[in-house]
């Protein structure tokens, strides 16, 4: 028998727009202990892989753009923790590793591709903003602010084809606070709504959109009541526990037949929106600090499960020294790991088929 | 008997739903109204089921629901996605292009995006700038993407049938006056398994004097063109490009080795033209040493789509454009 752990949670704050009976969220979720343990497993190992990326992006091992997910692990991690990775999809922008590794794919698949490898994720040819996993329904990894949003609600629309009113699954579409005035959010929106989609629209906030505060950016700043035919859910996106509740409301939501639901993670990233920006121009090192100091995610979850006895001081260390092993070892593997053939240059345009590329240094064939 | 576009166009529709449950048509107006040039006509009725709705309305929002019927076709299904002009398309091009053209590769192979982005494209009559031009050459720049740009009813038919049944995202770009106009089929066309190879251009008309290329209405025009020029002893051999990526390379390479002559019409503008990239094709190929004229090309002209209809008429290439052009070239006078 598994022992099993009551937490309360009550971070929720609901919009129920024209849905008078909205009110899914429940005021505990019930854990075992492995389930807890996973989930603080999880976080460290985002948090030590997006850490080593930060010193291989400064090496520069790792080129061109790269977001990291420190600081709003609790997401990934607890929402990722309500859906199923063969039912459900996900889909998300350019801040993708955690929700790569979340969604069932290694941390060496997640370097690999960032240091350009043929082992990584997408071979390779994607790079940090574009991971997929089209085994367990993840979609990547868009880099263009507020397309996904979009893209997201046709996966949906895939999920309930046979039946709006008993989808398969739910579709997980999240956007930043950025991409939130993005105007095909709102067509997404209008049309997930008429059509009853399965999709929760999912607002990772984190308080910025590359430098530009949420309340210089948007004229509402709470984004799960953005439109009122949707109902919302805003929730502390720094507790694991409270974003695995809400998203599994959500879901609930959706599963029976009710359409769209929007989410806000109430969250915060520690580091700048891409390595190239140290993040200090826009916001005070103080904000920061006691962000840190007060609602880090994994603190306060690993306090939280010593506090009841479910793991000691010694275990969590233990387990941060596995993950930290882990991370080595991954780096090391995709370190050693050869570069893409020449060839792969011109495979994977079009499916099945072979591709004559065309430019200067190759010479002009006949058959396409 | 001949048969409407706008019909072989609606058949290979209605055929392709009834193959494959995968399929669904989505866009402004394609169920209830019955599309708004009628292409869909009576498809929602065939379809759709109370509960199963395989022709979807969608409101006025071209990025919505391009992007819908991409993540759909991420998601494993074939979707069909109208816009009721290409003009339109540019509300979408983002996902044409960075969603669905690039998913594959991006995505190290792990995702195919079978879609089909179809609709009216090219010079209309009457409807000004914002609703008159040509995106064969825009859609036709980008690796990942094929395009289609029938001009028969066989073209219509055939090209459309195996642009649904294609694993790749397939640009069809129709041409809304070409709707109206009637054309033979072929028997084999009687099939509903009728397919024709996206990459493959037609020899439309064998002549030895100029090769004339053409794609859409201009395949049109080109043949009254030939027929005009063979009265003067010039047998023009007229190529309906069919498919502007991949383009055919080979059989109007071959055209031009046998000719020595090359005309390029489009009624697209000329910079970065469909015409350019097929001259620049044969300066790059075995056939340059076999011309004896310089390449020419008819396109439209440089300028936005004016309204009124003599100089709309001048905007474009007509038939006596192109026997004037191909008259110079040969040098008869």
């Amino acid at each position: 028998l598994l022992a099993s752990h009551r937490f309360p949670v009550s971070s929720f704050k609901l919009y129920q727009g024209d849905k008078p009976n909205f009110s899914p969220t429940r005021d505990s979720v019930e854990l075992t202990s492995e389930q807890c343990k996973d989930f603080l497993y999880q976080m460290m190992l985002i948090r030590r892989m997006e850490t080593r990326s930060a010193r291989l992006y400064q090496e520069k091992k790792i080129r061109g753009f790269c977001h990291l997910y420190i600081g709003q692990e609790a997401v990934a991690v607890g929402a990722n923790g309500s859906l199923s990775n063969s039912t459900d999809a996900v889909i998300t922008a350019y801040r993708d590793h955690a929700w790569h590794v979340v969604r069932g794919g290694t941390v060496t698949e997640v370097v690999s591709e960032m240091m350009g490898k043929a082992i990584g994720a997408s071979k390779g040819k994607g790079g940090s903003m574009h991971l997929y996993r089209a085994q367990s329904n993840f979609f990547g990894g868009n880099g263009i602010v507020g397309a996904q949003c979009a893209v997201g609600a046709g996966v949906a629309l895939k999920l309930a084809y046979k039946s709006r009113a008993n989808p398969d699954g739910v579709c997980l579409t999240l956007y930043g606070d950025g991409a939130a005035n993005q105007g095909q959010l709102y067509e997404a929106m209008n049309i997930a709504a008429l059509w009853k989609l399965p999709v929760i629209f999912a607002c990772e906030n984190n308080h910025y959109g590359m430098g530009t505060a949420v309340n210089r950016a948007s004229a509402i700043s709470e984004f799960h009541r953005r439109v009122d035919y949707i109902p919302g859910i805003k929730v502390d996106g720094m507790s694991v526990l409270e974003s695995y509740e809400a998203t599994r409301a959500a879901k609930e939501w959706c599963m029976n037949g009710n359409g769209p639901v929007c989410i806000e993670y109430n969250t915060y990233r520690y580091y700048g929106h891409s390595m190239s920006d140290p993040g200090k121009s826009y916001r005070s090192t103080d904000e920061v600090d006691s962000m840190k100091k007060t609602r880090d995610p994994i603190v306060t979850f690993q306090t939280l499960l010593v506090e009841r006895g479910i793991i000691t001081q010694q275990e969590a260390k233990a387990l941060e020294d596995k993950v930290k092993a882990e991370v080595e070892k991954s780096i090391a593997e995709s370190e050693a790991a050869p570069v893409p053939a020449p060839s792969e240059l011109a495979t994977d345009i079009y499916y099945g088929e072979k591709y004559a590329v065309r430019a200067v240094q190759f010479p002009l064939e006949l058959h396409n | 008997g001949p048969v409407f576009v706008r019909d072989a166009l609606n058949r290979a529709m209605d055929e392709e739903l009834a193959r494959d449950d995968r399929v669904f048509i989505l866009g402004e107006e394609v169920a209830l109204y019955d599309g708004a040039y009628k292409i869909t006509k009576g498809l929602h009725l065939k379809h759709n089921t109370p509960t199963h709705e395989r022709l979807l309305d969608t409101p006025i929002t071209e990025a919505g629901f391009a992007g819908i019927a991409v993540g759909a076709a991420l998601a494993g299904l074939r979707p069909v996605c109208e816009f009721m002009t290409f003009n339109f398309s540019m509300q979408a091009i983002d996902h044409v292009v960075n969603s669905a053209a690039k998913a594959l590769y991006m995505s190290g192979g792990g995702l195919k995006c079978p879609i089909v982005f179809r609709g009216p494209n090219g010079p209309a009559a009457g409807v000004g700038a914002q609703h008159s031009q040509c995106f064969a050459a825009w859609y036709g720049s980008v690796p990942g993407l094929k395009v289609v740009a029938p001009w028969s009813s066989e073209d219509a038919l055939g090209l459309l049938k195996a642009a649904i049944r294609d694993e790749n995202p397939v640009v069809f770009l129709e041409n809304e006056l070409l709707y109206g106009e009637k054309f033979p089929l072929p028997p084999e066309a009687a099939s509903p398994d009728f397919v024709l190879p996206i990459g493959k251009a037609k020899i439309e008309r064998a002549g030895k004097h100029i090769t004339i290329t053409a794609f859409s209405k201009m395949v049109g025009h080109s043949l009254k063109a030939a027929e005009k020029l063979a009265a003067l002893g010039i047998e023009a051999e007229v190529i309906n490009l069919r498919s502007i990526r991949p383009l055919d390379r080979e059989t109007i390479i071959k055209s031009v080795m046998k000719t020595g002559k090359l005309l390029s019409v489009e009624e697209g503008w000329p910079q970065h033209g469909v015409g350019a990239e097929i001259i620049a094709s044969i300066c790059e190929s075995p056939a340059f040493d076999y011309l004896d004229a310089p390449l020419e090309r008819l396109a439209g002209a440089d300028i936005p789509m004016p309204y009124a209809k003599d100089l709309e008429d001048a905007s474009v290439p007509q038939v006596d454009n192109i026997v004037v052009a191909v008259k110079r070239i040969c040098g008869v006078h």
